[in-house]
């Protein structure tokens, strides 16, 4: 039977596939902080920008998506969320929309900046973009100061706004939380080791190579160190529980409890991990230096797929509020009516057909590995 | 103290909407030449596959750049859209998130993807996909750009027309009750095909306009005259396609949002056999009836009438401004009354309460206003724009009219008056546009949901501090952008097509 609740976790572990896929994604924007660091001259740097301009909508579309599916489908974590953390959630929209003209205008004559600058916009947005969607996951797990009245749309107070985020803030507080910093970093280290790994797989190019290789090394490492960091944490720390009557209160070590109790989600988490691990150390091996990407991928689909499963199942609030613990949301409390949950449960069928054809275009676009020749008598160069 | 905090409510509420209103109309600047180059282009496309003539593959790939240059940036307005309704609009979000949101998922999932994926091909796979597969990928990355365009027309419309929802006051939203309602509502179908036939008609005066200066230029001739050709085809469908659902929509306009057409005309005082105004002082007697209603001696209500109240021709009674305020705020009241006894269990009060809030719902959102002149929206803009969008989208009917003749009597080649009017039709085609949809838009203020929720209860609550900010940032951000933009456009378009790159095409 396909009930309410069933169509909340089904939505849930959507939400949680969009931002696996996002995460693997913003491989774009960690190789592009590189482009100035890796490549020692115009040639190289040009293999960088190209490689990445040829997937770069991709991420900027599960972005969008993402915000679009999770808007649709937990209104009120969108509303909330969206509404109060403003200033987190403004800057990555806007480290974004810089990236997006600078593909297209960086070697453009007419183009005012000058091509370093438009390049500047692509590194920012790379280091910017994964470190403050990090936090903005991290505080999905820290808890952020809100309070949620839904009696105020009665209109007798001063303004009937529902969602309303205290400390005057609007996300900045974020900031002040060392433990979001961790998971930031996190995703800035995990973006640039899925990007060189992405561009060992993608380039054809022997002088590369080995910085890539080298590079490979320090960040892996400094992802390694900044994740274990915070997963160690968030296990030990006060979680934030929901019984069954919908009254969130504090468990001490709650993720910790959900990853014991909750199986498959654990066994999602160690595949994930162990992919990933994976994807690091076989480039390091002779002759494998190719495939990392595709083990680390899809590790990094199924690592981030079970952190926000861990937050939305098991009795969790995925959103909780420092400010009032009742205002806490949960995926009972936040999402769409039944109706239009099942509604979009037929709109989902489509994704299998999307993910057809973009593996099928991405394959078409990708059987030649880029290299300096081909860009030279390429149609479309960045 | 208190009037101090309402006057920052009140200054909140005003940059909310300066950052809508100017983020929006940037978005716009660069969407309908998307949707009509990509027509234009597959056309083009589809006349190489065809004739296999390496002329029309130069002249595809010319107008790409120009297509790829302008939808980066249309992106880039874009995603801003997206999100801001969250960020901006929380209470909007909330209150009816459970119908609006659906259609932007659907947007992403089904149009987005379609277009990021097609639009790869279509630039990077000219020498590594098959002639046939290229041409579906131009092709497609049209398509999904026509259909995201529905997906948010279809929000556009509900917000104009809601239709399909049901009040819970229990979780204090809109849910909705009909998908199908919402996706095709006959006021959704006209919107999508007035945008989208309005962005035909960009992508078309576009492409007549830049094919002018190379003649006026002495230029690319056979390229230019070729692309105007096509041009001029798109422009025209597009004008003819805009010229019926405009007729449709000004009776969507009449019978579901009366104020807007008001205000659009002007329109103090209304009646049967209403005159058009074609600038203040100058009215055509009944025009506006026949408008508005197929009648040349149809009712149209004015202002007053909205805000004092009027029957129409059916007997039909439609209350006045103040009243539909008093039943909004019983409404509300009855709200309050409802959670308050739900909260205490006292189940027939709450009985009660709901009966009360149903009986009152429709007025529900007039709640929020205070006073008959709330419902009024800023009448000079709307009625100026109107009249910019009607006055140019003739003018460039009477254009296209020309050059299709002249061309057709092979005389557009040296004609230098009409290759300048051609030119001109650039910004006309931009003006017209964004005129559209300031009435659109501004005409129904003050309504975020038309008489269910206005723009007072629709925001978030952010410091105003904040909203000045990020509208700085958006303002000098996207004027930057834009300057760029049509740096970098006009040097292309100087540079001119490239028939010379025969080698380059080869695979090596």
């Amino acid at each position: 039977m396909i009930t309410y609740e069933f169509l909340q976790a089904y939505w849930w572990c959507l939400i949680a596939l969009l931002g696996g896929l996002l995460v693997f994604l913003l491989f774009v924007q960690g190789a592009n902080s590189f482009i100035f660091s890796l490549a020692h001259n115009e040639a190289e740097r040009e293999l960088i920008v190209n490689s990445t301009g040829r997937k770069w909508e991709f991420t900027f579309t599960t972005l969008v998506t993402f915000g679009g599916a999770f808007f649709a489908s937990f209104p009120l974590f969108y509303s909330t969320s969206f509404g109060g953390a403003y200033w987190v959630w403004m800057l990555i929209l806007i480290s974004f929309v810089l990236q997006a003209v600078s593909y297209e205008y960086q070697k453009k004559p007419g183009n005012l900046l000058g091509r370093d600058t438009f390049r500047t916009f692509l590194i920012l947005n790379g280091v910017v973009g994964p470190l403050l969607l990090g936090m903005a996951v991290a505080t999905f797990f820290t808890g952020s100061p809100f309070v949620i009245e839904k009696g105020a749309m009665d209109g007798t107070g001063l303004t009937p706004v529902i969602s309303r985020w205290t400390g005057g803030w609007n996300g900045l507080e974020a900031v002040a939380n060392p433990v979001n910093w961790l998971l930031g970093l996190a995703v800035v280290f995990l973006s640039r080791t899925n990007g060189v790994l992405y561009l060992l797989n993608n380039l054809s190019d022997a002088a590369l190579r080995p910085r890539l290789q080298r590079a490979l090394k320090v960040n892996a490492g400094l992802f390694l160190l900044f994740f274990l960091a915070f997963v160690g944490i968030i296990l030990a720390a006060d979680g934030f529980a929901v019984d069954e009557s919908g009254v969130v209160y504090v468990e001490h070590a709650k993720i910790l409890h959900n990853l014991l109790n909750l199986p498959v989600v654990t066994a999602v988490f160690v595949v994930g991990v162990v992919l990933v691990l994976l994807g690091i150390a076989y480039p390091l091996l002779k002759g494998k230096w190719r495939t990392g990407i595709w083990f680390s991928g899809i590790g990094t689909v199924l690592t981030v797929m079970a952190l926000f499963m861990l937050l939305g199942f098991g009795g969790t609030s995925y959103y909780p509020s420092t400010a009032d613990l009742q205002s806490s949301l949960t995926i009972q409390n936040s999402c769409s009516s039944e109706f239009t949950l099942r509604t979009m449960a037929w709109v989902s069928l489509f994704i299998p057909f999307v993910i057809a054809y973009i593996v099928y275009c991405w394959y078409a676009i990708d059987k030649k590995r880029i290299d300096k020749a081909e860009l030279a008598e390429t149609e479309h160069k960045y | 103290m208190l009037t101090s905090l309402y006057a920052d409510q009140a200054a909140l509420l005003d940059w909310s909407r300066a950052q809508f209103a100017l983020t929006a109309c940037y978005h716009w600047l660069f969407v309908p030449l998307t949707l009509g180059l990509a027509v234009v282009m597959g056309v083009m496309e589809t006349l190489y596959v065809i004739k296999k003539d390496d002329f029309w593959k130069h002249t595809t790939q010319f107008w790409q750049k120009i297509f790829g240059i302008n939808f980066a940036i249309g992106v880039a307005t874009g995603i801003i859209l997206e999100f801001e309704f969250g960020t901006n609009w929380s209470n909007y979000s909330w209150f009816v998130g459970d119908i609006f949101g659906a259609p932007l998922a659907i947007e992403g999932i089904v149009a987005f993807f379609m277009e990021a994926t097609f639009i790869a091909v279509m630039f990077f796979g000219w020498n590594k996909v098959g002639k046939k597969f290229h041409l579906s990928a131009t092709w497609l990355t049209g398509i999904g750009a026509t259909l995201s365009a529905w997906w948010i027309l279809v929000a556009n419309s509900w917000m104009q027309h809601p239709v399909g929802m049901e009040f819970n006051p229990d979780t204090v939203r809109n849910e909705m009750m009909d998908f199908f309602g919402v996706a095709f509502q006959s006021v959704a179908v006209v919107k999508f095909f007035h945008s989208v036939l309005s962005g035909w008609m960009t992508g078309g005066f576009v492409t007549i306009g830049i094919s002018c200066w190379y003649l006026l230029k002495k230029r690319e001739n056979r390229f230019a005259l070729a692309s105007l050709r096509v041009g001029a085809a798109v422009a025209a469908l597009g004008t003819i396609g805009v010229m019926l659902t405009g007729d449709a929509s000004g009776l969507d306009a009449a019978r579901l949002q009366p104020m807007k057409l008001a205000a659009a005309e002007g329109l103090e005082k209304g009646g049967e056999g209403a005159p058009f105004s074609i600038v203040p002082g100058i009215e055509v007697p009944k025009v506006l009836s026949i408008l508005a209603t197929h009648d040349p001696d149809g009712f149209v209500p004015g202002i007053e009438d909205i805000k004092n109240g009027y029957t129409l021709p059916d007997g039909t009674v439609v209350p006045s401004a103040d009243e539909k305020i008093a039943r909004g705020k019983t409404a509300l009241s009855a709200f309050k009354t409802y959670r308050q006894a739900k909260a205490d269990g006292d189940s027939l009060l709450a009985q009660t309460a709901r009966a009360t809030l149903n009986e009152n719902l429709p007025y529900f959102g007039y709640g929020y206003l205070e006073k008959a002149d709330d419902l009024v929206p800023p009448v000079p803009l709307v009625y100026w724009s109107f009249r910019v969008m009607v006055g140019f989208g003739g003018a460039l009917t009477l254009i296209l009219l020309l050059v299709v003749w002249f061309d057709y009597k092979k005389k557009i080649s040296s004609m230098r008056w009409l290759q300048w009017l051609g030119l001109a039709a650039i910004p006309m085609v931009y003006l017209a546009g964004q005129a559209g949809w300031i009435v659109a838009e501004v005409g129904r203020q003050p309504w975020a949901i038309q008489d269910l929720l206005p723009v007072n209860a629709a925001i978030s609550s952010l410091s105003t501090s904040a909203v000045i900010t990020t509208c700085c940032i958006f303002l000098v951000l996207f004027t930057i952008l834009l300057i760029v933009e049509l740096r970098i456009m006009c040097k292309a378009v100087k540079k001119g097509p490239d028939f010379h790159n025969g080698t380059k095409n080869k695979k090596a």
